[in-house]
């Protein structure tokens, strides 16, 4: 909502209005909230506070991993449907570091040997993924700019072909990635605290919380206050005139295409050591999570793709909580129903 | 008359399977101001969307400074110090006054002076400069458009119906603006409905009609002429206003 | 009689006739012309994912809509006669009622997916459809005490549908054609002779062809639709949207019309395919990578043009039965264990039809069937322009 409106808006009065209008001008918090609170009384506080911080570093992982399709989507009209084989593929990229060229210094138990180990292994994953995104920007999309129909073939063509060379390389077979000593086990909450004393938190899901507000962060400064950032939001909203002005938009795109891609290889291997075994097909799976995360967001939105995450994240660790069979399904559900309320998402930022 | 800045020969150019401009010739001389006139559909606006590079080339060659610069991308055309403002404006609404400043300074953080003169231009420029351009009002956002232009020294401005659908009293405003660019020599091209305003700003003058130009010289000349007027543009406004 | 029969569209293209001829007098008598367990079981994929494949073509090629959950219905049918079977026994009421339900199902659900996202842009129809048809998937996974989750359900056919039905006690004459024509270079004398076969007619025979004049009637019809006053506007619709709504169609009532008729027609290639098959279980009816493959057909045969699904279904269904044998042989001849090894190696079959489909979209967008058109108004057009030069006696080698 932009502050012209507000201005035009009469003042919500009473706290039935009030209610109103934050559902109407902030309908993430709005459900946000609800979702939480709905958990809450579903449950023991314990529980939830686990759960809670489950979701958030589940939430965090899928914001990685869709990030960088929502802004393809935004800037360049380009729908890039084999942005799950980025994810596999850092998935794949962070294990052969960590299971075969520096296993021995995961292996150990400090907490230094195992840094040494897992920071190359998220930076290669980001490095394959961002590389092997350059060439598929070049090779493949390329050439179907502005055709949407053709861009949904030739990249569903393409991920089949990043999923058969991973399948090439790394062979058929799921491979375990075993969690490094120091990032496994969890913190207590001293006994002492109300309500959730005595609670383990594990570390990792910390870890993953806090390195994905971290990435939200910088990618909120970086739109919010460089250049780039401007003539990136700019070229959202008008490709032509950004031209107009001197700027090259297909370096820019190229640009955004190969961080996001690097990014999806982050989160996968993020995703890799969290669930400590993988398979090529792993990006599909992560892939629905990634489309309901962007269409929940509003296409373009990089605030509506992190709220969107935070709440898929949220809903699957409820609803796996108290029906485990029906994780998936509630996501989903979540999707059409907010799509019912709010066709385009619930913080669009371009016209689709 | 001097070499021109921006010189049109034979230009044409399609859009889709339409034949828009068939064979334009057109001399925007160097330090003044150009108007090219014209009915709806004569082909104007694609002239200047042609000279951006934004319509593709089919024949013939635009020159500027004497250099070929036909079929190049626009973002090459633009940095060689043509700006352009479209009719729509192409105001990025929602960025702020500010931002859509700091992206047409191409070439670095903007000139502390430049900005002054253009805040003593278009002072609600400066009252609204960290409010999102979307919520500026129709004669504000062509404020801003041809703010965005001289922001950085240019060598050629080009401008589509800057006066369409503005107040009297703003079309006043703009008016002056254009008097003071023309006394810092710089080049402009400027499509124009409004005869008017035309005539207080042009020096030179070419009228379209059809895909191609049918009528070039002095703006002078062409106001003093009531049936070179009819014939050309189909009004008469008298020569003596 | 053609021209009513095919609604005057044509293939248009000499050997695209001949294509279609050959694939169809296959298909006729297939049973009689292809011994084994393997060719028969492909022939009846053939007639069932022409039909789905052609569906798909109704909104892929006529209407550009892009959709990922045209499993989901097939699935539907698959399951809808299995489950329907598994609780009231293999009689005909329970078939027609699992039938029944399938196909309401099949509505409500496209209705609400026309209704959810066709209002919108189309690319977000292509989004959502993957979510949902993914959701569904998980829902039968997980619901195993009706669905039998992973493990699937045997599906129990009508006794006359079925194997043990022996209609005939003698058994018919068949004509092994491929052993014919190996035979030719081995043992001329003897080919025709050792050629011929046994056909021991059973139920499984009578589902066959049911499943095939099924295929043939839907892709008359749906020929007979795309042809009609309707299909006109679906591909007005396509062209140009706004226009088609200026000029007072109403799009998103064609559109969510399309996916509706779509998604009925797989759910009963879905019916089919669970008789024919009579074995149904996520991955053979619901499986991502399958509605990959339904997408490769159509694309590969050819979008918009129907043809293109029967062309495109026989050609995808043989490279996946004999491409990996193909691939077997070539990499036989790589060192065991080398790069060129795995990147030929049978199972890598999918990467090299990811990698033609991959070109063929760019370079031969409109697929076989396209193409093949093609070639053919080129060689009509050469002729033409020959054909003047040639009556006034004069020659003409040049260009």
């Amino acid at each position: 909502m932009s502050a012209h409106d507000e201005i035009l808006e009469p003042r919500p009065e009473g706290v039935l209005g009030r209610f109103r209008a934050f559902r109407e001008n902030r309908p993430h918090l709005f459900l946000l909230v609800l979702m939480m609170l709905v958990a809450f009384f579903m449950m023991d506080p314990r529980t939830w506070v686990v759960l809670t911080i489950s979701g958030l570093a589940m939430g965090a992982m899928v914001f990685l991993m869709a990030s960088g399709m929502t802004l393809t989507f935004g800037l360049m009209n380009v729908l890039n449907l084999a942005h799950g084989a980025f994810i596999s593929l850092g998935a794949f990229a962070g294990a052969t570091v960590l299971v075969h060229w520096l296993d021995a210094s995961a292996g150990q138990s400090s907490l230094l040997a195992n840094l040494a180990a897992v920071v190359p292994a998220l930076g290669f994953a980001l490095a394959v993924a961002g590389l092997v995104g350059l060439l598929f920007e070049r090779l493949v999309i390329k050439p179907v700019y502005g055709d949407h129909l053709k861009q949904i073939l030739v990249t569903v063509g393409g991920s089949i072909i990043l999923m058969e060379l991973i399948h090439v390389i790394w062979g058929p077979n799921e491979i375990p990635v075993p969690r490094p000593d120091a990032l496994t086990g969890a913190f207590l909450v001293p006994e002492s605290w109300p309500v959730i004393g005595g609670v383990a938190l594990e570390k990792y899901r910390l870890i993953a919380v806090i390195l994905g507000l971290a990435v939200y962060g910088m990618m909120t400064w970086v739109i919010e206050h460089t250049r780039t950032g401007i003539l990136i939001r700019a070229g959202v909203e008008d490709q032509e005139m950004v031209e107009v002005h001197g700027y090259r938009i297909r370096l820019l795109f190229l640009g955004v295409f190969v961080a996001g891609s690097a990014l999806a290889g982050l989160g996968g291997a993020m995703w890799a050591m969290y669930r400590e075994i993988i398979t090529a097909h792993m990006g599909d799976e992560l892939m629905i999570s990634v489309i309901v995360v962007i269409i929940l967001g509003g296409l373009g939105s990089i605030k509506g793709c992190f709220y969107g995450a935070v709440l898929v994240g949220l809903i699957n660790l409820y609803v796996g909580y108290l029906e485990p069979r029906l994780a998936a399904v509630a996501t989903v559900g979540l999707m059409v129903g907010v799509l019912m309320w709010r066709p385009q998402g619930l913080i669009p930022v371009i016209k689709v | 008359m001097s070499d021109p800045i921006l010189s049109l020969t034979g230009v044409r150019a399609d859009i889709d399977q339409y034949h828009i401009l068939h064979g334009v010739d057109l001399r925007v001389p160097k330090g003044e101001l150009t108007v090219l006139l014209g009915r709806n559909g004569a082909g104007k606006s694609t002239t200047l969307r042609t000279i951006m590079g934004l319509t593709t080339v089919t024949g013939g060659q635009v020159r500027f400074r004497g250099e070929d610069i036909t079929g190049q991308p626009t973002p090459r055309i633009a940095r060689q110090g043509i700006a352009f403002v479209p009719e729509n404006m192409g105001i990025f609404s929602l960025l702020t006054v500010r931002e859509n400043m700091v992206l047409a300074a191409v070439s670095g953080p903007m000139d502390e002076q430049r900005l002054t003169w253009i805040f003593e231009l278009f002072p609600p420029l400066k009252k609204f400069w960290n409010r999102p351009a979307g919520n500026l009002s129709g004669g504000q956002k062509q404020m801003l458009a041809i703010a965005r232009a001289v922001i950085e020294p240019r060598e050629l401005l080009l401008v589509d119906e800057p006066t369409k659908g503005l107040a009297p009293a703003i079309i006043n405003d703009l008016a002056g603006a254009f008097e003071q660019l023309k006394e810092q020599q710089v080049s402009i091209l400027l499509v124009e409905q409004n005869f008017n305003f035309s005539r207080r700003l042009g020096q030179s003058v070419a009228v379209m009609n059809d895909g191609g130009v049918v009528y070039a010289g002095q703006m002078a000349e062409l106001a003093d002429n009531e049936d070179l007027q009819h014939e050309l543009l189909g009004l008469g406004l008298g020569a003596h206003q | 009689m053609m021209q009513r029969l095919l609604s005057g569209d044509y293939p248009r293209s000499r050997a695209l006739t001949a294509l279609l001829l050959i694939i169809g007098v296959s298909l006729a008598l297939g049973p009689f012309l292809f011994p084994g367990v393997r060719a028969f079981s492909m022939l009846g994929m053939i007639c069932v994912f022409i039909i789905v494949v052609a569906s798909y073509d109704l909104m892929l090629g006529y209407t550009h809509i892009v959709s990922f959950a045209h499993t989901m219905f097939f699935g539907i049918g698959a399951y809808g006669v299995a489950m329907a079977t598994d609780a009231f026994g293999s009689g005909y009421g329970a078939l027609l009622i699992g039938i029944g339900g399938a196909l309401l199902l099949s509505v409500l659900l496209s209705l609400l997916l026309g209704l959810l996202s066709l209002r919108v842009k189309a690319i977000f129809f292509a989004l959502v459809t993957l979510a949902v048809a993914f959701a569904f998937l998980s829902l039968v996974t997980q619901l195993y005490n009706l669905t039998g989750g992973e493990d699937g359900l045997a599906m129990r056919v009508p006794r006359e549908l079925g194997p043990a039905f022996r209609p005939f006690d003698e058994p018919w004459v068949g004509f092994d054609l491929v052993g014919f024509f190996t035979g030719l270079f081995s043992d001329p004398a003897g080919a025709f002779q050792n050629a011929l076969f046994d056909v021991r007619v059973s139920g499984k025979h009578l589902m066959y062809y049911v499943a095939f004049v099924s295929a043939v009637l839907v892709f008359l019809f749906l020929l007979r639709m795309v042809n009609s006053p309707f299909g006109r506007v679906l591909q007005a619709i396509r062209e140009n949207e706004f226009r088609a709504q200026a000029l007072g169609y109403r799009t998103v009532f064609y559109r969510t019309a399309v996916v509706i008729v779509s998604a009925l027609l797989a759910t009963l290639a879905g019916v089919l395919f669970a008789l024919i098959n009579r074995y149904v279980n996520p991955e053979n009816t619901l499986n991502f990578e399958l509605m990959v493959f339904i997408l490769l057909m159509c694309v590969i045969g050819g979008m918009g043009t129907l043809y293109g699904a029967v062309v495109g279904t026989a050609v995808f269904l043989l490279a996946q039965n004999y491409l990996q044998d193909l691939l077997k042989l070539l990499a036989g001849g790589a060192e065991p264990g080398s790069l060129l090894e795995h990147l030929v190696g049978p199972d890598r079959w999918l990467l090299w039809f990811g990698l033609l489909f991959v070109l063929s979209v760019y370079f031969f967008p409109t697929g076989i069937v396209g193409q093949l058109r093609l070639w053919a108004a080129r060689r009509r057009q050469r002729r033409a322009a020959r054909r003047p030069v040639a009556d006034q006696g004069e020659q003409h080698h040049a260009s």
